[in-house]
């Protein structure tokens, strides 16, 4: 019989065998796929935050010789997309030229427009850049004269090809104005406009500096300036080196290299006839001698370079009732700075040192993202393009066009985790405020207020799931009768099931007003609802017996039920009488201005509440199954011994169901601080440190959910969030991996009983 | 005393409080979303104050809350408190809508201020479709600005006449501008892509323009036709028109096809007023929202949720059943199970946000942009598929949902007796026939369960859909007329975020609180529902198994 097998029986079975492979096959990897869903999510996270911690790189790109006129380079510069150049050379010609080889008609370096500065045969000798967005230059002559130039850029598109044509002009008259009068030639310049003002600051050849305001009318008809002139003359002792003027054309910052001592000197200029000093700034004379000044962008910023290398930040700080300069932080080049150029919209700037190296560093996160010879090249002078991805530089006659790739300075782990001191606060801090409506503001990426946020509501909403969810537990695993716990656990699991948007719209719109109104009457029922089971249930032990053994232990919960809410409905009628008597009849404003305790509407209590009963049926539901499934006969020998019920539950079962009840609480809260909704709704969503109940907080889940659909893809603020998510990504992974953990063990522990 | 503190009854008492404290909220929270959500479709009472102060105007209008305040906190805010005896006074929230009259829809009233307060039959409270609801006496019905009826009980018959006629009209129109225009609008569209590919194929000649732009006249004249119809439609609808009093006492026109419905609700007895809630239920369920969603019925939302859940049970059951079998069935003892395991509980932990930013990175913008790049380069810089979409929110909520499924699927399978198994091995099935043909069909009620959490859950989660699709108002369902029917990278409406939409991001909270009310009723209703069903369904397999093993 066993040789009739045909062999088609045989691949038959031969599909069944293949079939059942494939079958395994398929089944594993279905099985993995859940793994890798973790570790795909883990690694995306990472690989969309990682990028904000790399440090910038240069890449070399295209080289050739300068073009235009050979004399001196005065200014070098380039338009948004870098692909337009521009000079000023001393010999007072302006080139424009093709920054970057684009096709085979646009090579790099080739001239595309060149023209004279001005009428005059005067070499240029200084030049001064405003910060206003127009991207207007003043730039000197050395008969003491100033034009101010805005090099313009049309983009056109002739035959699909978007291609951009520069043009020079002269937005405020096309001579130069007189600064000095009496002719000599300028040394160091500065120049603001802020509304209908502008202010040119000179160094002359003579040691001298003249400042001169010039204030202006456009006449509508011919569009042309006239400009009524105030000058003045500031007195210095020792060599003035280089000058800056803050765009409200309030302040005067002066260079002066004494012999031994090093100053910047603060000139108030608002009003030009009486120009005061208001700080000296004197550096350590350690650090050698001052060689370069700059504003950051957002011109609060003061930058000093040093000989040594040493450059120190500086802003104002209000202290004793004024506003001083102080010194905020500090980065190292070491070799002497030999310029300093700040990049135009972020807190980054460009170190150029004397022996051609740069330096990158950005102010807020004090990171230094570069430091070295760019392309192995020796740096004579830079040009960094108004989006950061491009620097050109002069070096040994050549122009180097390198690739910048700074995208993400502004963050570092310090900076997200540690206090940082920021523009225009008095003092270092934590502080999360990603947004603001101008370009050059300082954004402030401290992830410590949103987790404090976070840790804030887990911790009310645990403070009130913990007891209840724990208590209730343990009340119905232990001593409910079967039949009751069979309604009861499902009841209360449902409410797992329950949106937590729901729960969440009930908080911020029912429950925050109603505390709000009613919070003597909340006060009361804290306090009165334990004290009230106490009695009752003492009421009932002291009840004939024959009563009492009907209703036995395990149906309480039921007999309390009406106890709780006649409870609930006493405290809140009375608490309107309750705030009479002991809040003047408005505990609000008892509590603000008598105990001085800021009060939100949506705080801390009610995200408490709401997610405390969000967290009290994971709590539950872990717990109740860890205590149910403690051994009977671990429990029965206790009592035979003589112990009574709540001794065996304190002494045998709890002990021994205690990991499985740690494990609960470990789950409860990773979800307390992941929950999103309840605290988006219920609470005020300020990033605020304060453990205050009745204010309100910002938690991680929340500002994701609040900026990330205004957040631009790929930028900072994008990622900052990511790395917010993986924040809580890892805090959950945690909590639950140890919870899980914990439970295997419980789990093993009860199986060799 | 003392002994029966040593006997630790007193703390066995407290736990038990703790159960019913949780009892309680449970059950009070249904409760309470129960009634404020039902009590919004049931007529109420419309009001007519009439103050002591005899030059304050008359103030109609639906108690919406009453409160007691104490009279301190009312001399504190200034407010004159010579006349209030006692030492609390009640205080009424009125709406009194006709918002495009009044500054503010609803109003506080202090009782003592008021003389009288009247529920007069003839108060009539007209819903609109623009504005909100109106209250007033009921004047003059209109045809063509004429009047012509404008007393007796027959105005009431005329009004609703002619207030059905304008109706049905209205709806007509809709029908067009959703229906034909909304097609011709697609069709174009369509029309432009196909152009803007051809272009890009190098491959756009003359005659293909011609045949484009020949289909292309041949719809916009078909368009200008259907307008035609759609501005003589409109046009007839506002033929009728009719003019309230309002409570200031003046007379107010507006046109018919403006009134949406007319409900005399003082003038009702219980079995109309039964008639009404069940009218309005029905409204809610079918309509579209109206005013920003602060008014009309839900219908987009409700379509969204199902449609979006649906997707994403096509795509997690099959995954999350055969993670379940090779957890259950084929996995060995070893550290990768034990990998997979911690991954599974993990992935249930994970905050939902977390999902919804992995889902708006990695599904939008990366598997989103690199589709957008191959498929659909004609539309760029308008993304298709990288824009949050409902496919994506249902891969998301996959995702999220599949431990569910996992853990719901492996416990039915643990419950098969092993014997099964044996019995069908021993017969010389190879292993993936026994879990084909026994394991499967036996554990598919275990696999039901967990299909019906996983949709109660992902009903109900609103934080990552928020990132990866979900709007406050979607221009056109996923599903309709046009080829290919189904539109997966469509922007949808869901129950859960309009709760939250409406909640809290509505200029009018007040107004629109009894809504979100009733849309959470909905959705407690539909989730609450599911689990029972789930409770149910595993019951009953327990049930089953116990009796196989015995």
């Amino acid at each position: 019989m066993a040789m009739s097998k045909t062999s088609s029986q045989f691949s038959a079975g031969r599909t069944r065998l293949i079939k059942d492979r494939a079958a395994r096959f398929g089944v594993t990897l279905g099985g993995g796929l859940v793994l890798i869903a973790l570790l795909l999510i883990f690694f995306y996270l990472l690989y969309v935050v990682l990028p904000i911690f790399k440090s910038a790189s240069i890449e070399e790109g295209e080289r050739y010789a300068i073009p235009g006129s050979q004399a001196e380079t005065i200014l070098l510069g380039m338009e948004a997309r870098a692909e337009v150049g521009y000079r000023v050379t001393a010999d007072g010609r302006f080139t424009f030229f093709h920054l970057r080889t684009l096709d085979s008609e646009r090579q790099g370096g080739e001239v595309l427009l060149e023209s004279n500065l001005a009428n005059t045969a005067a070499d240029v000798t200084a030049v001064a850049r405003a910060s206003q967005a127009t991207g207007d230059y003043a730039v000197g002559f050395d008969d003491g004269s100033a034009l101010v130039i805005r090099p313009e850029f049309q983009i056109t598109y002739p035959n699909d090809v978007r291609s951009i044509e520069p043009s020079l002009t002269k937005p405020y008259g096309e001579e130069p104005v007189v600064i000095d009068p009496q002719g000599a030639a300028i040394k160091h310049l500065a120049f603001e406009r802020d509304g209908d003002s502008m202010m040119f600051a000179a160094l002359t050849a003579d040691n001298r500096i003249v400042v001169n305001r010039l204030t202006g009318r456009q006449n509508m008809m011919t569009r042309r300036f006239t400009w009524s002139s105030q000058g003045a003359e500031i007195p210095v002792r020792g060599a003035v080196g280089e000058l800056l003027l803050t765009p409200n054309l309030r302040q005067l910052m002066v260079q002066v290299n004494g012999s031994g001592d090093q100053r910047v000197h603060i000139f108030n200029l608002q009003d030009m006839n009486d120009i005061s000093e208001s700080q000296i700034i004197s550096t350590d004379g350690s650090r050698g001698a001052i060689t370069s000044l700059a504003l950051l962008a957002g011109e609060s910023s003061l930058m000093i370079g040093h000989d040594s290398g040493y450059i120190s930040q500086w802003f104002e700080v209000s202290g004793d009732g004024e506003r001083q300069f102080q010194p905020i932080r500090s980065f190292n080049l070491e070799a002497p700075v030999a310029d300093i150029v700040p990049e135009q919209y972020r807190r980054s700037f460009y170190a150029v040192a004397a022996t051609g190296e740069v330096g990158i560093y950005h102010t807020t996160s004090q990171r230094e993202l570069f430091k070295g010879s760019p392309a192995g090249v020796a740096i004579e002078q830079v040009a960094v393009g108004p989006r950061a991805n491009y620097l050109a530089g002069i070096s040994d006659g050549e122009l180097h066009i390198m690739v910048l790739n700074n995208e993400h300075p502004e963050v570092s782990w310090s900076g997200i985790w540690g206090q940082v001191w920021y523009e225009n606060y008095d003092e270092p801090g934590y502080t999360w405020q990603s947004t603001s409506g101008s370009d050059s503001f300082e954004p402030k990426f401290s992830l410590v207020p949103i987790s404090f946020g976070t840790i804030k509501a887990a911790f009310y909403a645990m403070l009130i799931a913990v007891p209840i969810g724990l208590a209730a537990a343990v009340y119905t695993a232990y001593f409910m009768t079967p039949a009751l716990r069979k309604v009861v656990k499902p009841t209360i699991e449902i409410m797992e099931a329950l949106p937590t948007v729901i729960l969440g719209f009930l908080a911020g719109l029912w429950l925050a007003p109603l505390i709000e109104n009613q919070l003597p009457g909340f006060i009361a029922f804290m306090l009165l609802l334990p004290l009230s089971i106490l009695l009752a249930a003492f009421a009932w032990h002291l009840m004939p017996k024959n009563i009492r053994n009907k209703v036995t232990d395990g149906r309480a919960a039921m007999l309390l039920i009406p106890v709780v809410l006649l409870v609930g409905w006493g405290s809140f009628a009375m608490s309107s009488t309750l705030e009479l008597w002991f809040f003047e009849g408005d505990t609000r404003g008892y509590l603000t201005n008598t105990l001085g305790i800021d009060f939100d509407q949506r705080n801390a209590l009610i995200v408490g509440i709401a997610m405390g009963f969000a967290v009290i049926p994971t709590i539950f539901s872990i717990a109740e199954d860890a205590v149910f499934s403690v051994p009977k006969h671990l429990s029965s020998g206790s009592l035979a011994l003589g112990a009574t019920d709540w001794q065996t539950l304190t002494r045998v079962v709890l002990l021994t169901a205690s990991p499985g009840i740690f494990s609960a609480v470990m789950m409860g809260l990773g979800r307390a601080v992941g929950e999103t909704m309840i605290v988006l709704m219920a609470t005020g969503n300020t990033p605020i440190m304060d453990w205050n109940i009745f204010e309100g907080m910002r938690t991680l889940s929340a500002n994701i959910a609040v900026e990330m659909p205004e957040s631009e893809v790929g930028s900072t603020h994008y990622r900052i969030l990511f790395l917010a998510a993986f924040v809580l990504f890892v805090f959950t992974f945690a909590f639950n991996t140890v919870a899980e953990f914990v439970r295997q063990r419980l789990r093993e522990k009860y199986s060799s009983m | 005393m003392n002994n029966w503190f040593k006997s630790g009854s007193p703390w066995i008492w407290m736990t038990a409080g703790s159960v019913s404290v949780a009892l309680i909220a449970v059950l009070g929270l249904v409760a309470l979303i129960a009634w404020r959500g039902l009590s919004f479709f049931w007529p109420a009472d419309i009001y007519e104050f009439h103050f002591s102060d005899t030059e304050r105007q008359t103030i109609i209008g639906e108690i919406y809350e009453r409160e007691q305040i104490p009279v301190t906190r009312l001399s504190d805010a200034g407010a004159d408190v010579s006349q209030i005896e006692g030492e609390f006074v009640t205080r009424y929230l009125v709406k009194i809508g006709n918002r495009e009259l009044v500054p503010l829809d609803f109003t506080w009233i202090l009782e003592p201020d008021v003389v009288s307060m009247d529920t007069p039959k003839d108060l009539v409270v007209l819903e609109r479709a623009r504005n909100g609801n109106f209250y007033g006496y009921l004047h003059d019905v209109l045809e063509n600005g004429e009047s012509v009826i404008s007393s007796g009980d027959d105005i009431k018959v005329e009004l609703r006449e002619r207030m059905a006629r304008a109706l049905e009209l209205r709806n007509e129109a809709e029908a067009i501008s959703k229906g034909p225009i909304a097609r011709i609008n697609y069709e174009l569209e369509q029309l432009r892509l196909d152009r803007r590919r051809l272009q890009l194929d190098n491959s756009y000649t003359e005659a293909a323009e011609a045949e484009i732009q020949a289909q292309e006249e041949a719809l916009r004249a078909e368009y200008r036709e259907i307008e035609q119809g759609l501005f003589a439609v409109r046009a007839e609808s506002e033929r009728d028109g009719v003019i309230m009093i309002d409570m200031r006492g003046e007379e107010v026109r507006m046109s018919m096809n403006m009134v949406l419905n007319a409900t005399w609700a003082n003038d009702m007895n219980l079995l109309q007023k039964w008639g009404y809630f069940f009218s309005q239920i029905g409204k809610f369920l079918t309509e579209d929202p109206r005013e920003s969603n602060t008014e009309g019925g839900v219908f987009p939302a409700i379509f969204g949720t199902v449609f979006m859940v649906l997707l994403m049970s096509v795509i997690v059951t099959p995954f999350g059943v055969i993670a379940a079998i090779y957890l259950h069935e084929y996995a060995g003892k070893n550290s990768v199970t034990k990998l997979i395991r911690i991954a599974v509980i993990n992935l249930a932990g994970v905050p939902s946000i977390v999902y919804g930013v992995f889902g708006l990175g990695f599904f939008v913008y990366m598997v989103g942009g690199t589709l957008d790049q191959i498929f659909y380069p004609e539309s760029l810089p308008n993304p298709t598929f990288g824009t949050p979409g409902v496919l994506w929110s249902a891969l998301t909520l996959a995702i999220l949902t599949l431990p569910v499924v996992i853990v719901s699927t492996e416990e039915g399978l643990s419950r098969i007796p092993s014997a099964v198994r044996e019995g069908s091995l021993a017969l010389g099935a190879t292993k993936a026939e026994t879990i084909w043909r026994i394991i499967l069909p036996m554990a598919s009620p275990a696999i039901m369960t967990g299909l019906i959490l996983a949709v109660a859950r992902a009903a109900g989660e609103v934080a990552p859909l928020m990132l990866v699709g979900v709007v406050k108002s979607a221009p056109a369902l996923p599903v309709d007329g046009n080829f290919p029917y189904l539109h997966l990278d469509r922007k949808f409406m869901h129950l859960g975020f309009h709760i939250y939409d409406v909640g809290f991001q509505s200029p009018n909270v007040e107004a629109a609180r009894p809504l979100v009310y009733a849309t959470s009723f909905l959705l407690i209703t539909v989730i609450v529902g599911l689990n029972l069903t789930a409770i149910g369904v595993r019951n009953r397999l327990r049930e089953k198994f116990r009796a196989l093993e015995h």
